[in-house]
Order: C-alpha cells, then structure tokens, then sequence
C-alpha cells in the first residue's frame, strides 16, 4: 500500500517495505512510525541512521544479530543488547527499524 | 551448542551476468545467520568475486561486491582463494578485497580473512566440510 509523505506519494511492496530505497526522507520514517502508534525519539533515529549508512557501505540490510553486534561496536556496548532494540522497536529491530530507514527486509530474516 | 556443522560454500563462477554469485552469497549470509561455522571457497571464475574496485555502472546488475566485506560481521571465518585459478588470471592477492573478522565477546580480531591456499590445502579444507555447496 502507498504512503503519503508530506503530500508526497511513496509505492511499499505487499509487506510495507518502500520500492525504491533512493526515494526516501525522514518524513517516510515518521509517518510509518506514526501508522504503528510509535513515537520516534533519538534514541530511535541512531538506529535508523545506522542501518542507512550500514546499507550505504554494504548494499544490503544486516540480519538482527549482526545488527545487534555492529550496534554495540557503533553506539556502546548498553545499546548492542536484544533488549534494548527490542524495546525501542517491538515489531522486531531487523525488520521494523529496516522499515523505517527505507531498507529491504534484512537477508537472512524469517 | 551441538548441531553446528562445517558449511563450506564453493563458487566457481564469475560474479556478474548470471544471477549464481548474488544468490549463493545470499545463503551464505543466511547460514551464517543461523550460527553454523560457515566458510567460502572462490575457485576457477569465482576468484573475480573478490577482486576489488567492480564496476556495474554499465550493467543492469547491483554492485554487490560491497556486500562480502559484511562476511566478517556475519562470522564467517574463512574466505578461501585457490592459488591456482588466481595464478593462472594473472591476480594475486593485492587484487583482492580485505575481509576483518572480531568477536566482540573475547575482543579477538583478524585483519583479513581472506586467505590463498594450493590444491592440496583445498582437498584437506574440503574433506573436513560437513556440507559442501556448489
């Protein structure tokens, strides 16, 4: 289903991830969040910018233990926990956060 | 845990103009994902896929070389090339890419994984694969 982004139309393939990852703004995150009743903090936005830069070096989106490891390296050993991500994205961090960045489903995510 | 086996995956093919490179390193990072001791072995064509500095500008094909230096971070501990087929395109081991693996845990590292072996060390690494994927 599209999203609207500021009045802007974005195409999602059947799972809601966006078409075409050269596309998005922050604005795509927000408003996704917003369909999920989440609220984006910071804390938040160091994920989602992580993953798009992750992606940038990498060209694919990481699978959620690689995600969890490469976290702990970037951001501190307190954020690199299932907990934390979990806590911030409860639909699963591989998949919601990758969501929100733009991301294709991570390779390797059942 | 108790069921991890020795993958080994062998890749013989050149990285662009069949779709065989991109899919075989999609189960690679999958098996990985799953925690297995998983290990790649690049012979015959296969040695391009990782010679560094690829360009797909000109193809209809995602560049997706960046893709194999993520192999460390997916804890793939071998990254194999056969002296033999590089020798015989001419490369060698500067035309490659570099490959770092840490565990996190012990804080041990490894500046490259990426690592030539003669025949006689492929026939040994194979024979001590539990599964071999070509």
């Amino acid at each position: 289903m599209p999203i609207e982004v500021d009045g802007k139309t974005f195409e999602t393939d059947e799972e809601g991830y966006l078409a075409n990852i050269n596309e998005w703004v922050p604005g795509v995150a927000g408003v996704m969040a917003a369909e999920d009743e989440l609220e984006l903090t910071d804390e938040h936005w160091d994920i989602i910018n992580f993953l798009r830069e992750y992606y940038e070096e990498y060209q694919i989106a990481p699978a959620v233990r690689v995600l969890t490891k490469a976290v702990g390296k970037k951001l501190g050993k307190d954020k690199g926990n299932s907990k934390y991500l979990y806590g911030l994205f409860p639909y699963g961090p591989g998949k919601q956060a990758c969501r929100y960045a733009g991301l294709p489903k991570p390779t390797g995510c059942v | 845990m108790s069921d991890v086996k020795k993958f080994m995956y062998l890749n013989r093919r050149a990285p662009y103009g069949t779709i065989y490179a991109w899919e075989s390193l999609e189960v690679i990072l999958i098996g990985a994902a799953f925690d297995q001791e998983v290990s790649l072995m690049c012979m015959d064509d296969g040695v391009y896929q990782l010679v560094k500095g690829s360009d797909t500008s000109q193809s209809d094909m995602k560049n997706f070389m960046p893709t194999y230096r993520t192999l460390g971070d997916y804890g793939v501990r071998h990254m194999y090339v056969d002296k033999a087929s590089l020798e015989a395109r001419g490369l060698t081991q500067d035309d490659l890419i570099e490959v770092a693996w840490e565990d996190f845990e012990t804080e041990e590292e490894v500046d490259n994984i990426v690592e030539i072996v003669d025949a006689d060390q492929v026939a040994k690494l194979m024979a001590e694969s539990e599964v071999v994927f070509s």
